[in-house]
């Protein structure tokens, strides 16, 4: 992994060290007979937002030398399981083998700028735009090939790397055909797309190589990234927030700790370097006790946030407003609830690591960040560098479930290789400032009203959403990175006060006639990003929390009352399964089943999951048993990606509504370890069953995010089921008289 | 600085390192072996185990000098001279469990840690047996499931 890759893409296709052929040489298969082609049909619908930058095939689909495919991506893998889906819808429209197609993801001037990987957004965007420009590769390989032997596009057939004369033992492999240039037609619709009924890679759940290479202890993550001459440093963060440093006094490091190479103290940012990475750590150590820091202004306590909230937040925005809430609402009985969630934190296994070497010109940082372009931007503000001096190769983390600590990470390595140049710095984060310095999912506050008409339906629906920022992801504001916020110079983060990803799905997906979503913005205590389906986990939880209350005042089942406000049938239909997936469960004393159903963002994916719950009558001890979700995402690519995600994403799911909160004093963030922060252990992770509804002729949607919202929700009912308290506030604890 | 002859994969290795370098950095940053990860630091997590005399252990907080002799196995050393992976590795590639994969070092070692001292667990030993190891992408079911399988195939 030594190997530096080059600084342009022009430069790239040079390396690859295509042979210039230069005259047609016909390879032949003796005795081989045709191969019965798919057919094709013609795409001629929008394409994906991540093709607007780059439109041509060669920017998303390389030939290599030896024939195979090398597809690139803008996206990042983080245990999601990109590579492979990526890799199979190329292999299909391509008609190749799928050991033959290889990935290469995330890297500034050669693949793709995609923005983040997020949003549940990669399926929809690269894997589309790789498909797309598979197909339109397969077309122009076509054409090429029936230019130069001089016979029709009809009389050949492409596969497996070559274009074989139909009838005849003739074929051109694709490197023939191409002869050194790459393949550049700009991607337009219609596309001959291949009928989805032949597919044979796209929709099964085909295994995921890297899962072998984890298993036999291979380098996979950033972590095991390891370069010749190769130092070791650590950040020595503030006390708080805002602290500045007063006085460091490093006169005794070198005679406690071995080792140490470098102290730099930039303005308030403070770094060691060290010969061994446990040196390094010894020196952090000594210099946190040996620094002196400003102190800040207090944080409001954990037990009066809420109330806090409300005190400082913004006048609303209405985001929604449909009928007329106010007048429907004047002569009838409103009903009322208020729902919290705390501060999450996204708590990768992994704390964020980072490499970066400068040479005195160029910057090379090897980053997990999700977005290593806008990365990139921050890092070229705050160093005052041009775009083309800095180089960001993504490297896969450990799952990381939002904007995490990743960039900051990579911007303390930059900081710290630019005063210790031409040898490669490692940066590893510690267990306590991964969690105390994380850019949290923000606390929430949800206020539901609503109304029903004589039937028993939702006649009317308000919601109002307290939210801090979803999104503090790095861009060309330096101060969206950590350690920009503390050097001599500060970069004061500007794009704050952002509510998008705030009220996602505040607003129900049900008919309601008089429909009202106000959002307000609080900029609150805690440093805040996003976190794996942003708003939607609060607003979930709140919304299909609130469905049941109103099912139970209108005197109907709660499965019923939601398909009576739905028209959509892919909704219906998840809600159909999980009924039937759970149909024959009975529930014992001190148990109860609960249901919630959601549309992601109200436009994406759809799933309903089932919760079984027990709850301790002696002391109010919530236990998940098992929980089922029946999903929709469209069009399946890789189906065990999808369980797994879905898997996953409700275990998740029910730590987050069982046991997690970030707490506070008003001096420092107290959740900095896994006894502090506790999340579900083994004993406690309940069984999960999936079930994956297909749609091959709709549109993909990403899976990842989906699980989150409706467990909470689920759960919630579950435990009101069980032991007849309402849960209005996450975590759920159930106060035993 | 102290030099330290530890028994690695049925391979004596030499390091000169401080006494108090834990484990985990010797292994990683001296030796360069990948298997063991750091996830905490503080032996909360199980990220960082390996086999210690065939036991699974944290070595995060684990000084070189307290090692000796004592046999040391790294998800490196489960696999077999001629590659054949060993019975735990290869469920958790059947069962495809894992997603970020970050927590696997651990887990398959805390399983093998089972095995070796009880080869037909049930669920509940299963997990108890887990219970330190912690897995954030929510993992956990099929990571059951493999060790199951692989206990079986023992049978």
């Amino acid at each position: 992994m030594t190997n530096f890759p080059s600084e342009s893409r022009r430069r790239f296709f040079k390396d690859l060290g295509y042979v210039s052929i230069g005259f047609t040489l016909f390879s032949s298969c003796l005795g081989e007979e045709d191969q019965i082609m798919a057919e094709r049909v013609p795409y001629n619908d929008t394409l994906p937002g991540s093709m607007r930058r780059e439109n041509h095939v060669n920017a998303w689909l390389q030939v290599l030398e030896d024939g195979n495919i090398r597809v690139l991506s803008g996206k990042v893998e983080l245990g999601q399981g990109i590579r492979i889906a990526i890799r199979q819808v190329a292999a299909e429209e391509l008609d190749m083998d799928l050991d033959k197609v290889e990935i290469h993801l995330a890297e500034t001037g050669v693949t793709p700028n995609e923005g983040y990987t997020g949003a549940s957004a990669s399926i929809q965007n690269s894997a589309m735009s790789v498909r797309y420009a598979a197909a339109t590769a397969r077309m122009e390989l076509l054409e090429l090939a029936s230019k130069k032997l001089d016979i029709k596009v009809d009389e050949l057939l492409l596969y497996n790397g070559r274009v074989k004369v139909r009838g005849s033992n003739k074929y051109l492999t694709f490197p023939e055909i191409l002869e050194g240039v790459q393949l550049e037609r700009e991607i337009t619709t219609p596309i001959q797309l291949k009928k989805k009924t032949e597919y044979r890679y796209v929709g099964k759940a085909i295994p995921r190589p890297d899962i072998e290479k984890m298993v036999q202890a291979e380098a996979t993550y950033i972590q095991d990234l390891r370069f010749p001459d190769m130092v070791h440093a650590r950040v020595v963060r503030p006390t708080g927030y805002e602290s500045k440093l007063v006085q460091i006094n490093a006169s005794g490091l070198k005679a406690e700790v071995s080792g140490v190479l470098k102290i730099v103290v930039l303005g308030s940012f403070v770094g060691v370097i060290a010969q061994r990475e446990y040196q390094a750590i010894k020196a952090e150590k000594h210099l946190k006790k040996h620094t002196q820091w400003t102190t800040v202004a207090p944080f409001p306590e954990t037990e009066n946030l809420f109330t806090r909230i409300k005190k400082i937040a913004n006048k609303p925005e209405t985001i929604r407003n449909e009928g007329d809430f106010e007048t429907e609402t004047i002569h009838t009985q409103i009903i009322k609830s208020t729902y919290t969630k705390p501060y999450l934190m996204h708590g990768s296994m992994g704390p964020a690591c980072a490499i970066a070497m400068f040479n005195g010109e160029v910057l090379q940082v090897w980053s997990h960040s999700q977005g290593i372009y806008p990365l990139r931007d921050a890092l070229a503000s705050m160093l005052e560098m041009d775009l083309d001096k800095i180089h960001i190769i993504s490297v896969p983390g450990a799952g990381c479930y939002g904007h995490s600590t990743a960039d900051d990470a990579a911007t303390d390595a930059a900081l710290l290789a630019i005063e210790y140049p031409k040898r490669h710095v490692r940066v590893q984060w510690s267990r306590h400032d991964e969690q105390s310095w994380d850019p949290y999912g923000p606390a929430m506050i949800i206020d539901l009203a609503a109304s029903l008409d004589r039937n028993g339906r939702i006649n009317s629906w308000k919601s109002e959403v307290w939210t801090d920022s979803h999104s503090t992801r790095p861009n060309s504001d330096a101060g969206t990175i950590l350690a920009a916020r503390y050097l001599e110079k500060p970069f004061q983060m500007k794009s704050r006060g952002f509510l998008a990803g705030g009220h996602r799905n505040a607003d129900p997906y049900y008919r309601i006639p008089h429909l009202m979503l106000k959002a307000h913005y609080y900029d609150g205590p805690l440093r805040v990003s996003s976190l794996r389906s942003l708003g939607s986990f609060a607003n979930i939880f709140a919304v299909e929390s609130f469905m049941d209350e109103l099912a139970e005042k209108a005197g109907k089942d709660p499965l019923e009352f939601r398909l009576e406000h739905l028209d959509d049938d892919r909704g219906i239909a998840v809600i159909k399964k999980v009924m039937e997936l759970t149909a024959s469960l009975k529930s014992k004393d001190g148990e109860g089943i609960g249901f919630a159903f959601m549309r992601y963002k109200n436009t994406d994916a759809y799933a309903a999951v089932a919760a079984h719950v027990s709850v301790d009558k002696e002391n109010g001890k919530v236990r998940v048993l098992k929980l089922w979700a029946a999903v929709d995402v469209g069009e399946v690519i890789n189906l065990d990606g999808i369980i797994n995600q879905t898997e996953g994403g409700m275990i998740q799911a029910a730590s987050w509504t069982l046991k997690e909160q970030v707490t506070f004093n008003p001096h420092e963030v107290t959740s900095t370890d896994w006894i502090t922060y506790p999340i579900l252990r083994h004993s406690e992770i309940p069984e999960v069953e999936v079930a994956i509804i297909d749609r091959p002729n709709e549109p993909v949607s990403g899976a990842g995010e989906v699980p989150m919202p409706p467990t909470s929700a689920a759960i919630a009912n579950a435990v009101y089921r069980a032991c007849g308290t309402r849960v209005y506030d996450l975590p759920i604890r159930i106060h035993k008289k | 600085m102290p030099n330290y002859n530890l028994n690695i994969n049925n391979i004596q290795k030499s390091v000169d390192t401080d006494t108090d370098t834990p484990l985990l950095y010797v292994l990683r940053d001296y030796l360069e072996l990948n298997g063991p990860k750091f996830g905490c630091g503080l032996a909360q997590c199980g990220s960082c185990m390996v086999l210690i005399n065939g036991r699974a252990t944290t070595t995060c907080m684990l000084p070189v000098s307290s090692i000796g002799q004592s046999k040391i196995t790294t998800l490196e050393g489960l696999t077999g001279t001629t590659g054949k992976l060993h019975a735990v590795q290869e469920a958790f590639v059947k069962e495809q469990a894992a997603q970020c994969g970050y927590c696997l070092n651990g887990m398959v070692m805390a399983a093998v840690g089972l095995l070796n001292k009880n080869p037909s667990p049930n669920e509940l030993e299963i997990k108890k047996a887990l219970e330190l190891n912690l897995c954030r992408c929510g993992a956990h079911s099929r990571i059951v499931r493999a060790v199951k399988i692989a206990a079986n195939s023992f049978k």
